[in-house]
């Protein structure tokens, strides 16, 4: 049996659990059909379990005693390994999110064995072999995990998200779980919550607008932002942009900012290195604007302007503008 | 007074392609040079700022080869006081040998009398981006771990961390001793003043063998995602090609 830590929004589930969810069904494919399960720890909407069966899922296993009305990392580990126990399960997995990446390295940790993040795809079955991505994604590495259960975190974006052509019943199990002192030693204590110039909303975006050094400095940004707003996007930069203090870290694309996988990018003066390609390669076109024709950002991209963003911006602009009447 | 220890990797700078070692089985940097992770510097800054505000001391680790003492040096160039190296070959070690070996570090400092109450660590290396031994290291030394902290003020014995949560900006208190993994974007690392280098320079490290054959990393091998064929269409160049840059956003169905 596989079993997936799933995250929800207040929407429902999010992107990240249901790209692994349809990873998950391609391991329980290779293996003879074995059955998914999930587990939800905390509050959730209450439409998880339908959009979980649309995926494929047995059953979904769920933990929302007091305990878990405010995240704790132990905690949500010992919840899953409750799922483990009560399921059986020989794979145990999750979306390579922050919380994600967290909750199977405890997991692992106590159960003593591996822990594979950043997993893209997997080889053989016996021995399992997992491939991740390193150095931001610039190389790959084939793990071999031999332990069972076998943990590990799903690259987000690795996969498209993508519900079962046969659905699972999605039967919802309360978990009961023993939480001890330690498990709540550490919760969050509060949560400022997000506004709209937040990195979620960045994260999210259909359409993002990107800038870099090229912008010149704290003063280069308005031409991107008009774009962005006039395409209703988000501003998105890299990570020099955000180190000489130009622009805040939460618009940071990157290996250590944000990983976007909009419908369009617009990295404008942004030359491409792998720290930031790391964060941007899950777009799904990128129309990249640069001076230097060389750069490899206007290599890897799909479309590419040649000029000075400063110049080029600004016509795209007034051309959407105009058009606009 | 709280006396920090802050963990840190010597790890390739690459910032464009990545080469790998004939037998497939690291890296190499051979053309690029080393750097400290965007996250350990973070954590560096943030030892030494904890440090300072409670009187205490921040001490900088690495696990690693002879050369991880240009990192170590670095950080003592910003502030940290005492350093230690762990000599192993990197290609050795999995993130339980990392943690297992700073948890050794731990204890002998405090037999020795020096007690270690925060460690901080990078939440993720650059290279290898295994988000665990910060985990694995609280586990070995039974104490409570927080991952992902942005910043971090000591308040008499319990730190009060924030970070970017899924719904928000995240608050946790955590009572002293602990370990906490920092992501960058709450500080911004300091650069090391002349003096400071020539302090750095005076240091004597700490070495130190490991304290058990590592485990490793169960990599089978590593490898270059294949490279992706140049398809690009350039739409033109300069100002003049906004309308073609505008016929395609069309077509892709934004911007109307």
């Amino acid at each position: 049996m596989i079993l997936v830590y799933v995250e929800t929004t207040p929407d429902g589930v999010n992107e990240v659990s249901l790209e692994t969810v349809t990873f998950a069904r391609g391991l329980s494919a290779a293996g003879g059909g074995v059955p998914i399960d999930a587990v939800l720890v905390g509050p959730a909407p209450g439409g998880a379990s339908t959009e979980l069966a649309a995926y494929g899922v047995r059953t979904v296993h769920h933990a929302e005693s007091d305990g878990f009305d405010r995240f704790s990392g132990a905690a949500t580990a010992t919840a899953v390994l409750a799922a483990r126990q009560a399921a059986g399960a020989v794979v145990v997995m999750a979306g390579g999110t922050n919380r994600g990446n967290e909750v199977m390295a405890r997991v692992a940790t106590r159960l003593g064995v591996a822990m594979a993040a950043n997993v893209v795809s997997f080889g053989g079955l016996s021995p399992f072999v997992v491939t991740r991505q390193v150095v931001g994604g610039a190389a790959l590495e084939e793990m071999r995990l031999t332990h069972r259960p076998a943990v590990f975190a799903v690259a987000g974006h690795a996969v498209e998200p993508e519900a079962a052509a046969e659905p699972g019943a999605g039967t919802v199990q309360a978990l009961s779980v023993d939480l001890a002192h330690e498990d709540l030693l550490v919760r969050v204590v509060s949560v400022e919550h997000a506004g709209t110039d937040d990195s979620g909303s960045l994260k999210s975006a259909r359409i993002v607008v990107g800038a870099g050094r090229g912008a010149g400095g704290p003063d280069g940004f308005k031409g991107v932002i008009e774009l962005a707003e006039l395409l209703g996007g988000s501003l998105g930069v890299s990570r020099v942009v955000t180190s000489l203090g130009w622009r805040p870290h939460h618009e940071q694309v990157g290996q250590t900012g944000s990983r976007i996988a909009p419908e369009v990018y617009l990295p404008c003066g942004i030359s491409g290195a792998i720290q930031h390609w790391a964060g941007c390669a899950s777009s799904k076109v990128i129309i990249a604007i640069n001076t230097d024709a060389e750069a490899p950002m206007m290599t890897k991209a799909t479309y590419a302007v040649i000029g000075d963003m400063h110049e080029v911006v600004p016509a795209i602009n007034e051309e959407i503008r105009s058009r606009r009447g | 007074m709280t006396n920090v220890l802050v963990c840190i990797k010597r790890v390739p700078d690459f910032s464009g392609e990545v080469l790998l070692t004939e037998d497939s089985q690291s890296a190499d940097a051979r053309f690029v040079g080393y750097t400290l992770s965007n996250h350990d510097s973070c954590a560096v800054e943030l030892a030494v700022q904890v440090a300072s505000a409670t009187d205490g001391t921040a001490t900088v680790l690495s696990v690693g080869d002879p050369d991880a003492v240009e990192q170590l040096r670095s950080a003592l160039g910003v502030g940290c006081t005492t350093a230690v190296l762990v000599e192993a070959e990197p290609v050795t070690l999995g993130p339980a040998d990392v943690a297992r070996e700073i948890a050794a570090v731990v204890r002998d400092h405090e037999a020795a009398g020096t007690s270690h109450d925060l460690v901080l660590l990078g939440n993720d290396a650059a290279d290898s981006g295994d988000f665990q031994v910060g985990i694995r290291l609280a586990h070995e030394l039974s104490r409570p771990v927080v991952t992902g902290m942005q910043t971090v003020t000591d308040q008499n014995g319990v730190v009060r961390l924030q970070g970017d949560g899924p719904d928000g900006r995240e608050t946790y208190e955590v009572p002293l001793p602990a370990v906490v993994t920092v992501m960058e974007g709450g500080v911004e690392p300091r650069y090391p003043t002349i003096t400071g280098r020539m302090k750095a320079k005076k240091v004597e490290v700490e070495t130190r063998p490991v304290s058990q054959a590592p485990a490793g990393s169960a990599r089978v091998r590593l490898c270059l995602p294949p490279p992706s064929p140049s398809t690009v269409e350039v739409l033109g160049e300069g100002p003049g090609a906004a309308g073609s840059v505008v016929d395609l956003l069309q077509r892709l169905g934004v911007g109307r």
